[in-house]
């Protein structure tokens, strides 16, 4: 991905600027106190100046000169100088709180309405985008995005300043005037100067950050392969170069920063002394006064400071505009799965009907074709099974059952009722799919299986004996109450399965998919697993995509696909007697059995040589 | 130990800079030549405005009206002096970042590499992404203060006490009085720094809340498609939406609180100088020049102690950041690499023998007892049992992703904690039940335990492996991209990568942790019989959730809660009364349909 590090123009300002303006318009009162404050900050930084003036010129030097001074005056002095930095005080803390409340809305609302598109969106489009990508849109760039509002009060304070110096430098002397409009530009522009040259390295190092963090994440998680590979020290190499690549980015900014810095921070003290030098001159000729010429020197090293603030929303703009324009490319993706009016059906078991269903995966090469033209049903309480090889398109197929996806081509039916015709949350009240990889959330056992439904403990006790999960659960320290941990890290893979079988059960689904969900499980916990659906298997459909012979002889039905296409469908003995691919499959086993036999019979007497020439090869 | 180690969260600041400067000394080089810029630049900040201030006093505002030539004179000195403090500032900031970052650099990839090196237990005690952070968010954090913050104390403490200095030549009774007027705000300041750390905190926490929030959003996307739980889980985001924010705004407010304090102490401050200054020279004690002037000196003592908050605070962040990197770094890996002492095995087949054995999970009750077993090499050795037997631990033992807590285990005769890690994992690969791949191509995966093996080595393996078929298949074939932890592919796709991996790895024991359970029968048996045949003469253990395996092997170990309770052919102990006979009567039942 490039940098994407658009620089200050005028273009990118505009952009800039328009971001800014929807911050505005949806939080005005919170900026217009942000800049009220601000304002007030200005006139009173400006004030301050033309206070301490006035006491030093109406009660200070008298008193020195009359050697005598009153009470009266001093406390009004004292009084004078600590309200003027009072209100100056409470200008600050206002533009910095709302300004800070100003940037934390917009984000809050900005991440509800990522989140919120995310859940929208289908799942083909959550496919095509990396997930990495997906949490930053929601984070780093939602913080990019609004990034510019906090300096935004201050920079629309310091306008208002400079104004009122301005004017206020003119009144005093235009000569000492002009070299003020010299100075204050130049820092202007220096400033401008600087974020153009400062946007750049500090995107790229942001860029790199993110690298580094990539390559870490990845690595650790990982971290079982490169253990078990022993590639400690070539991961290493792979982050220390990113790493190396962050340092000298970094260092580039470090540079940039390390110049302008001092230089901003030269400029305004040599104005001061311009002032200084060219003060003297109007001064021996009249023209102005001492004090006027300390209160214009007083008010250039006050404004140094402030007058950054442009430079920093400056900075921030090229960074803003990138983000915005990546959250809006999630906010205005289109294809959302469009739902219809119709309700589920109640009752007993579902009817399902899939007619010639197509499917093709984006990518990068064009679509790649996942299913041609699949038909197959199942009728009330009735279980099928669909069997084929690894990579055949079982389970893009089971993803279509639950309308995970909508086929490009082709129908699936539930009770009649075309799946994109039942309004939302209508296929999820219906069908229940447990798939091969289990997701569980950060959450407690209990959070897992109801997922914030209000299903009474009994029953998800029920789901849990159902999916032989029972045993392990109560054996767990809190019981249903126990969190499982980020992806229910704290559990085997074999009992992350039945909790996302008891999740699918709890529900009472009407159709019930399996998708391979017992591939963890032993054998024998399957057995009792499937006998248990079997029992009280009644009132439920079940599609399951199985390899084991015993969970296929449970279908009444078995559907045999192989490349995407049903190669045949009936019972699992009219298969076996006729479809050459299904009966490979499924005998596997005891056709290596027998062949295994048939070799030992052969080679009892020819094992020593068999090893010595089996090591020959490896040589 | 399985967490990582706390000294470092409990030890003073000084104590963590000192740690951690002496771990680090990319930070030390040419320090003194930056500091001595530092100590210019800080004296050029500090005089230029007093001799600016004495050009206005003496030059200007004397009694015999402006004195040009001094004026001029003084200008050009301020002016050199200023041209100076800016360029000693420039070459002590390069000079800094390129230290600090050349450090950070390297304290990072130091980290990452200890991350690796510690005990899968550690590592899995931890949360994947506070492991990421140690390598990445905190050390920005000390990068970020190294870049702004330490110079700003440098320059700022210089500036305190140049300023310091001067108030009191100038006038000792009114320094006085400005440092008891800035006494109190001190010890606040702490208060206040404390509260807004803590704020910051509740910040993070509040933060990472949501990002997990939202990331379960994003990687449970079907989970929560298929059981309609959209609204459940974005009001779960709104609510740590809405309490990042309630952080946020809080510590906004405290910070937007403690900078106007200063702000208000200063004017105290500069009240109580105007006033008794002004008593002062009533009484003969000062002059009005001095008094304008100690006015200056005060504004020179605010601005630092104004910018002290913030300072202060991305001290604090950078040192606890320091204190969970070297948290890291100082946790001793519980399963350690004896390194150059360690013994390397030569290549060829491998014996194994464990005597004794026992393991327990920290904290946890023991998973296996007393086991003790040879296995000769080349013999190829089927483990099965029901879940939770202890086939697992067994297995990771055996590849020392662990130690065992009791007993000991033997490669070629070698306790295995004698033998180099770069030995070991050449020799002994395991393939774990979870396919993991990283996100490259298929090639880059396959060879990722050889990476000097060409195109034509990969698919020959392939070949070998009985797999070309299926590469066949694939639309790019070995240049086929695998997505995020191989997610383009099907899960048993991802085991027939994460198998290829290792048998390109070329080890003489390989270790297969139900390595094939995702995998269709057919595939699984014909990568069997190839695994077979391409692992004679070699040492093979697989764990077998398919009877199949089992009958295949020279020999079956059985476990049963933590031991060995019956270990033999398949032929015989069929035969015999048993955990094995009931396992493989369980099977044939399940077949015999």
């Amino acid at each position: 991905m490039p940098p994407g590090s658009p620089r200050v123009n005028p273009r990118i300002l505009r952009e800039g600027l328009g971001v800014l303006w929807v911050a505005v318009r949806a939080e005005p009162w919170v900026f217009a106190l942000s800049v009220a404050a601000s304002v007030l900050y200005a006139a009173m930084t400006v004030g301050s100046a033309t206070v301490l003036g006035r006491v030093t010129e109406h009660v200070v030097l008298p008193a020195f000169r009359e050697g005598r001074t009153t009470a009266g005056a001093l406390a009004l002095a004292a009084a004078a100088i600590v309200a003027v930095s009072a209100l100056k005080a409470l200008g600050v803390a206002g533009r910095r709180f709302y300004a800070g409340l100003m940037q934390y809305r917009m984000q809050a609302r900005y991440r509800r309405a990522v989140t919120r598109q995310y859940l929208r969106l289908p799942l083909a489009w959550h496919h095509r985008h990396p997930t990495g990508q997906l949490l930053s849109n929601a984070n780093a760039d939602v913080e990019a995005s609004w990034a510019p509002i906090a300096p935004l009060p201050m920079a629309v304070g310091v306008v208002f300043m400079l104004l009122i110096a301005a004017v206020s430098i003119l009144l005093t002397d235009v000569t000492v005037a002009l070299v003020g409009f010299l100075v204050f530009p130049a820092i202007a522009l220096l400033n401008v100067v600087y974020q153009r040259r400062l946007a750049p390295v500090a995107t790229h190092a942001q860029q790199l950050r993110a690298e580094v963090s990539e390559v870490a994440h990845e690595s650790f998680e990982g971290g079982l392969v490169v253990k078990t590979l022993g590639r400690e020290t070539a991961e290493t190499e792979r982050f220390a170069e990113r790493a190396a690549a962050l340092r000298d980015a970094n260092i580039a900014v470090g540079r940039v920063r390390g110049l302008f810095d001092p230089v901003l921070e030269a400029l305004p003290s040599l104005g001061v002394l311009a002032v200084l030098m060219i003060g003297s001159l109007r001064l021996r000729s009249g023209a102005m006064t001492a004090g006027d010429l300390v209160q214009v020197a007083y008010l250039f090293t006050l404004l140094a400071f402030p007058i950054r603030a442009l430079g920093w929303v400056l900075a921030e703009v090229p960074r803003s505009v990138v983000g915005w324009r990546r959250v809006r490319g999630v906010l205005d993706a289109g294809g959302s799965l469009p739902y219809g009016e119709a309700g589920p059906a109640s009752g007993s078991a579902a009817d399902l009907e899939v007619r010639g269903v197509r499917f093709a995966y984006e990518t990068e090469d064009g679509p790649a074709r996942v299913l041609h033209d699949v038909s197959f049903g199942a009728a009330p309480g009735r279980t099928v099974a669909v069997v084929g090889p690894t990579g055949s398109g079982k389970s893009t197929l089971t993803s279509l059952l639950v309308r995970l996806v909508d086929p490009h081509d082709g129908s699936v039916l539930l009770d009649g009722t075309d799946l994109r015709d039942l309004r939302h949350g209508g296929v999820a009240a219906t069908a229940a799919l447990v798939p091969q990889q289990t997701f569980l959330f950060d959450d407690t056992v209990r959070g897992n299986i109801t997922l914030g439904q209000d299903v009474p403990d009994d029953r998800v006790w029920e789901a849990l004996r159902l999916a032989q999960a029972d045993g392990f659960v109560a054996a767990l320290p809190d019981g249903l109450d126990t969190r499982v941990g980020e992806r229910g890290a704290t559990l085997s893979g074999g009992q992350r399965q039945r909790l996302a079988l008891a999740r699918a059960l709890a529900r009472r689904p009407r159709l019930l998919v399996l998708d391979d969900a017992t591939s963890a499980v032993d054998p024998q916990v399957e057995q009792r697993i499937l006998a248990g659906l079997r029992e009280g298997g009644d009132g439920v459909t079940v599609v399951v995509v199985a390899y084991r012979k015993a969970t296929i002889a449970l279908a009444d039905e078995v559907v045999y696909v192989e490349h995407g296409r049903v190669l045949d469908r009936g019972a699992h003995a009219e298969l076996l007697e006729r479809s050459e691919g299904y009966r490979n499959l499924v005998n596997a086993y005891e056709r290596a059995e027998a062949e295994q036999e048939a070799v030992e019979n052969e080679t009892t007497e020819g094992e020593a040589l068999g090893n010595e020439t089996g090591e020959e090869a490896l040589r | 130990m399985t967490a990582l180690s706390e000294t470092a969260a409990t030890e003073g600041a000084f104590s963590t800079l000192r740690r951690g400067l002496r771990l680090t000394p990319e930070f030390r080089a040419g320090l003194a030549g930056t500091l001595l810029l530092a100590l210019l630049a800080t004296a050029g900040r500090v005089v230029v405005p007093i001799a600016v201030q004495q050009t206005i006093d003496k030059g200007l505002t004397g009694t015999n009206g402006p004195d040009i030539p001094f004026v001029r004179t003084a200008v050009l000195l301020c002016a050199v002096a200023v041209l100076t403090t800016a360029v000693s500032a420039y070459l002590m900031n390069v000079r800094l970042y390129r230290s600090t970052e050349t450090g950070l650099a390297a304290l990072r990839t130091r980290a990452f590499r200890h991350v690796h090196d510690l005990s899968m237990l550690t590592q899995s005690g931890e949360r994947r992404g506070a492991l990421v952070s140690r390598v990445t968010g905190d050390v920005d954090q000390i990068s970020q203060f190294m870049q702004w913050g330490g110079l700003m104390i440098i320059v700022s403490v210089g500036q305190l006490l140049v300023a310091s200095v001067l108030m009191a030549v100038y006038s000792w009774p009114l320094a006085l009085l400005v440092w008891v007027a800035f006494l109190p705000l001190a010890f606040a300041l702490r208060r206040f720094q404390r509260l807004v750390s803590a704020a910051y905190t509740r910040v993070r926490e509040r933060m990472g809340d949501l990002l997990s929030a939202v990331s379960e959003s994003v990687v449970g996307a079907s989970v929560i498609r298929a059981y309609g739980s959209e609204e459940r889980t974005a009001a779960k985001v709104d609510v740590t939406v809405e309490a990042a924010k309630k952080a946020q705004t809080r510590a906004q407010g405290l910070v937007a609180l403690t900078f106007p304090t200063s702000e208000l102490v200063a004017a105290v401050a500069t009240a109580g100088v105007v006033v008794a200054g002004t008593l002062l020279g009533v009484g003969g004690h000062l002059t009005a020049g001095e008094l304008v002037a100690f006015l200056f000196l005060v504004t020179l003592f605010v601005s630092p102690m104004q910018t002290a908050t913030e300072v202060l605070n991305e001290a604090q962040n950078a040192i606890a950041g320091w204190r969970r990197v070297l948290g890291v770094l100082d946790t001793e890996p519980d399963v350690a690499d004896p390194g150059d002492k360690g013994e390397t095995l030569p290549r060829g087949p491998i014996e194994v023998r464990f005597e004794d054995v026992g393991f327990a999970y920290p904290g946890g009750r023991p998973v296996l007892h007393g086991v003790t077993v040879d296995i000769a090499p080349r013999s190829r050795v089927a483990i099965v049992g029901e879940t939770g037997s202890g086939k697992t631990t067994f297995a990771k033992l055996l590849t020392r992703l662990m130690d065992p807590t009791s007993g000991r285990v033997l490669v070629d005769g070698v306790p295995l904690d004698r033998v180099r890690f770069s030995s070991l994992r050449e020799r002994i690969v395991m393939v774990p039940q979870d396919g993991f791949l990283f996100d490259a191509t298929l090639a880059d995966n396959i060879r990722y335990g050889r990476p000097g093996a060409t195109d034509e080595d990969l698919l020959l393996a392939m070949t070998e492996l009985g797999l070309a078929d299926w590469l066949e298949g694939l639309p790019r074939g070995l240049e086929t991209p695998v997505g995020q932890r191989g997610e383009s592919l099907s899960a048993g796709e991802r085991q027939l990568v994460a198998l290829a991996r290792a048998y390109v790895a070329d080890p003489d024991l390989l270790v297969l942790d139900e390595a094939t359970s995702a995998v269709d029968p057919a595939t699984e048996v014909r990568l069997q019989r190839a695994l077979d045949g391409v692992t004679r003469g070699r040492t093979a253990i697989s764990i077998a959730h398919r009877m199949s395996t089992a009958e295949a092997a020279d020999e079956v170990l059985v476990f049963d809660e933590g031991r060995i309770v019956q270990r033999g052919p398949h032929a015989k102990l069929v035969e015999e009364p048993g955990v094995y006979a009931d396992l493989h009567a369980s099977w044939v039942a399940q077949r015999s349909i």
